[in-house]
């Protein structure tokens, strides 16, 4: 039989393993770190088509993430979709022209709203809303468009 | 008629026997505060119960990782999506292969050692002459086995995920070279802390108590004899594993399936 010493011995080992297992788990696996939005500040934007952005889905500016989509909700009056994304406070000198686009990661990948900075003097604050948005590209109506443009002029043959 | 009869005496003796269960479950978990100045009898059953089930665990994690990398590569290739390998790697053992699969190979390894071992204490009446020392056996060979099996199962379910991601990270990465830094980092976008880890923890920790709970009272009801003790061993693993499948359904569905 195994003495008492190292049955603790055993037994601490144990459970450090596992909680170093779940610590793995949150921090190499999971996304408890990226949780990262510091003093962030709140500005949104409206879209005509928001395609299939989600909440938490990245707003970067120049390919670097800065930020998250917080909400998405419809607006009834301008039968627009209202984007709110929450910004990290280390960027506040966003230009008030700013620009902001719902893009596509690779062809068929993850939609995410990169903002592309304009030249005024002032800057946004918490709640302020940006003007220029361009939305969503749909696949689909890419394709129509495409279809149509062909049956209007229909290729040349060699 | 005879058949009816029949029926109603099974559901009848499956209703009593669910109801012994729960009481003597509810005994053992209220007469364990006792344990709190003899904290070495849970730390014993710890070492007998998850010390000891550890390397069939890792072993196992280990092949179920690397089975998942190669599969999962093989489909995610036809559409050109093998950086989401670690994504699809991580979200199956968290959710669901880490806690099913690990409370599964626990009844067998686990479970059934507990039910022998405390039928077999019942059998040689150790459990009666414990009675006659004024030593109740609920809280002092029940409970510190049932409380080790709550404890030992999460912590054996998160180390089967943790060890399967490594499996499936040296198969993906390493043999079918996988970016390194797009496997990372598409897993931690996609795997939320306390949607899928967290969930998953909930998971095993329910699956510890069904399995302990179903080990210790087979053990403690079992019929005083050699085949007494044989068919709750074999009851104990039968039962376990179908409560651990059920339950994992309905908690899947109340916790992912937005129901």
């Amino acid at each position: 039989m195994i003495g008492r010493k190292a049955v603790e011995v055993w037994v601490g080992v144990f459970v450090a393993a596992g909680i170093l297992a779940l610590g793995v788990l949150a921090f190499r696996v999971g996304n408890l770190t990226s949780a990262d939005v510091v003093n962030g500040y709140h500005i949104e934007a409206r879209f005509d088509n928001v395609g299939s952005l989600k909440v938490k889905s990245p707003v970067t500016i120049a390919g670097v993430r800065v930020g998250r989509v917080s909400e998405i909700r419809f607006d009834p009056d301008t039968y627009q979709a209202l984007v709110e994304m929450n910004i990290d406070g280390r960027y506040k000198n966003l230009p008030t022209d700013t620009g902001a686009s719902i893009l596509t990661s690779g062809l068929l990948g993850e939609q995410y709203i990169e903002l592309e900075p304009g030249g005024a003097d002032t800057y946004l604050k918490d709640g302020s809303r940006i003007k220029v948005t361009q939305s969503a590209m749909v696949l689909e109506k890419l394709i129509g468009r495409v279809l149509t443009m062909f049956i209007d002029k229909p290729p040349e043959k060699k | 008629m005879n058949v009816l009869r029949v029926l109603g005496g099974i559901v009848v003796h499956g209703i009593e026997r669910l109801g012994r269960g729960t009481m003597f479950l509810y005994e053992v978990v209220a007469g364990s505060w006792v344990l709190v100045p003899r904290f070495y009898l849970v730390i014993q059953q710890v070492f007998a119960v998850g010390v000891l089930t550890l390397l069939i665990i890792l072993v196992s994690g280990l092949f179920v990782g690397l089975v998942l990398g190669l599969q999962g590569y093989n489909t995610l290739i036809k559409f050109g999506a093998e950086d989401s390998l670690g994504l699809l790697v991580a979200l199956s053992l968290v959710r669901e292969l880490g806690p099913v699969v690990t409370a599964l190979l626990f009844a067998g390894r686990a479970g059934s050692a507990l039910t022998a071992e405390i039928g077999l204490m019942k059998a040689t009446e150790q459990l009666a002459g414990m009675e006659m020392m004024a030593v109740n056996p609920l809280t002092r060979v029940i409970a510190p086995r049932f409380i080790a099996g709550v404890i030992a199962m999460p912590l054996l379910a998160a180390m089967f995920s943790a060890i399967g991601v490594m499996g499936g990270q040296m198969v993906g990465v390493g043999l079918l070279g996988v970016d390194s830094g797009a496997f990372w980092s598409q897993m931690q976008n996609g795997v939320d802390f306390h949607e899928d880890i967290l969930n998953g923890v909930v998971k095993s920790f329910v699956f510890g108590i069904v399995i302990s709970g179903i080990a210790v009272f087979e053990g403690y009801d079992a019929v005083p004899t050699s085949e007494g003790v044989a068919s709750a061993t074999n009851r104990t693993v039968v039962y376990s594993s179908l409560a651990v499948l059920g339950l994992d359904f309905i908690m899947t569905a109340l916790m992912f399936g937005g129901i």
